[in-house]
């Protein structure tokens, strides 16, 4: 495990400290299998943290208030919105980003996968459509279902491409590359969780 | 957003410590609204203490057949358990109706019930909003209405709560367990949110720093026949326009019993017990069905642009009683 220490950046978002504590903490981040040690304002997202901080810029902020999906990772496996998230909140976790996803050298199958089948335009809500679909997966596997699943009470769910879209639902393109996004989802996973 | 001090707690007695230490203090969740609000500078608290890592027994069945829900449990934890999606699917439905995968990995269930109103006029600082500023009138009444509340609301405030798993524990008379300063307290459902009257600044029973610790469901045999149905602008990812939660026991060709609660219609989540109680005992059939929401909707006032959730919120009630009705008789 590296082991780096960092100083923030300043950040564009934040005012100066107006509050009764200004005073930053000293927060421990795992993130892509490194140990980032950051001195932080508790007032700093987990977005924020990841871009600024650790100059790990593949997470994407969009609309920063939870409505568009851009900025997802996973912690612990599980995707979330690094913009609703305080850094300071996600010490002991394990965090993934865009930048951990490849091997060796290699991308992703989900990442080829979405190469392949015209997954993006511009570009810019693909890290967050690619976390948010490989924990979306996750949660096909666990049997979790959804509100298209009909009814709560099957364990019987088919990887389908209302599925996907229900389920895909938190993240936006604003070029439009659903049909292209799907298609990758699907790629890359249908053989194992298709059936 | 303003800077705030930050601390974490392991047990409830250790959090309600780290609360007493500042005034202007507030117990943090998920933070998918919290941190919204505070971005916003809606929410300006001067210490966070995130009450994430609690342990309050996670999902458990009670004794009584009933299960307790650990107020720091994700909302995703709580759909996708089996426990839920068998004896409540109302709770497991309206959950994955609500917000977006991402949203329900980081929501808490303790936070869920003390979201805070979409009212777009609450989240405009240049607006002038009762429940924001006390006592500055409320641009949403002579406004931009469409999504406001057409129940429940007061000459201050038309705003509506907007989740949807607090509709479904509505439904199930579900019970708030708290603990607070004077020691532990348990609040009956109905009783959590209260209607904005005058004060619409106060939105829940909870006293100063008293924390949401689970919320029990108690037993009910005939949830297992129950549904939530959510009617708004987008497929999904949307708030509700309207929406039912119910479960129905049928007794012949008759109403044994029946839960209903309403979302996306008033300032609290609304249990229908005029429907309720116009329905009990009398025949399921969809004419009765439409009366009670008749009944139910028959003190409903709509404002410029939301009058169609009128109609819509009996439609919908009669629609799901229909789909319950011939789904099954547990008998």
């Amino acid at each position: 495990m590296a082991q780096k220490s960092m100083t923030p950046h300043d950040l564009t978002e934040v005012a100066p400290a107006a509050g009764a504590d200004s005073s930053k903490v000293q927060t421990r981040l795992s993130v892509n299998g490194d140990t980032l040690s950051l001195e932080i304002e508790p007032r700093v997202s987990l977005l924020d943290a990841l871009r600024e901080c650790a100059g790990l810029t593949g997470t994407k902020k969009g609309c920063n208030q939870g409505a568009c999906g851009a900025c997802t990772v996973l912690v612990d496996g599980q995707r979330i919105l690094s913009c609703l998230a305080l850094a300071v909140q996600y010490e002991g976790t394990q965090i993934t980003t865009i930048e951990g996803l490849a091997a060796n050298g290699s991308l992703h199958p989900l990442q080829a996968a979405f190469v392949e089948q015209d997954g993006f335009q511009c570009g810019y809500c693909t890290p967050g459509q690619i976390c948010s679909a490989l924990g979306m997966v996750d949660e096909f596997r666990s049997g979790m279902p959804s509100a298209v699943s009909g009814g709560v009470s099957t364990s019987d769910l088919e990887f389908s491409d209302q599925e996907i879209k229900e389920r895909m639902s938190g993240n936006l393109c604003r070029c439009g590359a659903y049909v292209g996004i799907c298609a990758a989802i699907r790629q890359a996973f249908e053989e194992e969780v298709g059936k | 957003m303003k800077n705030f001090a930050y601390s974490r707690a392991e047990s409830a007695q250790a959090a309600l410590t780290l609360i007493s230490r500042e005034t202007n203090s507030k117990f943090l969740g998920g933070g998918t609204n919290l941190v919204d609000l505070m971005r916003e500078n809606i929410e300006q608290p001067d210490a966070l203490v995130d009450v994430t890592r609690l342990s309050s027994g996670g999902i458990a069945e009670l004794p009584n057949g009933g299960v307790s829900i650990g107020a720091e449990v994700k909302n995703s934890a709580v759909a996708n358990h089996l426990l839920i999606r068998e004896r409540y699917p109302l709770l497991s439905e309206a959950i994955l109706c609500g917000a977006s995968g991402q949203i329900r990995n980081m929501a808490t269930t303790g936070g869920n019930l003390m979201q805070r109103t979409r009212c777009y006029y609450f989240y405009d600082e240049t607006a002038r909003c009762n429940k924001r500023n006390p006592g500055a009138g409320c641009d949403a009444i002579g406004g931009f209405n469409r999504i406001h509340a057409i129940l429940g609301a007061s000459d201050d405030c038309i705003a509506t709560h907007p989740s949807d798993m607090c509709v479904a524990l509505a439904a199930l008379d579900a019970i708030v367990h708290v603990q607070g300063p004077n020691g532990p307290r348990a609040i009956p459902f109905e009783e959590f949110h209260r209607l904005p009257g005058n004060t619409p600044q106060v939105e829940t029973a909870l006293g100063p720093h008293e924390l949401i610790t689970s919320v029990e469901l108690p037993p009910l045999e005939f949830a297992k026949n129950s549904r939530y149905r959510k009617v708004r602008d987008r497929a999904s990812y949307a708030f509700a326009l309207v929406s039912v939660a119910a479960a129905i026991q049928l007794e012949g060709d008759n109403v044994r019993n029946v839960r209903i609660a309403l979302g996306g219609v008033a300032p609290k989540p609304w249990r229908a017990r005029r429907a309720e109680q116009a329905l009990t005992g009398s025949a399921a059939n969809l004419e009765n069905f439409r009366s009670a929401a008749e009944a139910e909707l028959s003190a409903a006032r709509g404002y410029r642009d939301n009058t169609f959730k009128i109609e819509l919120a009996k439609r919908t009630i009669e629609s799901v009683l229909g789909e319950l009705a011939n789904l099954g008789d547990l008998q």
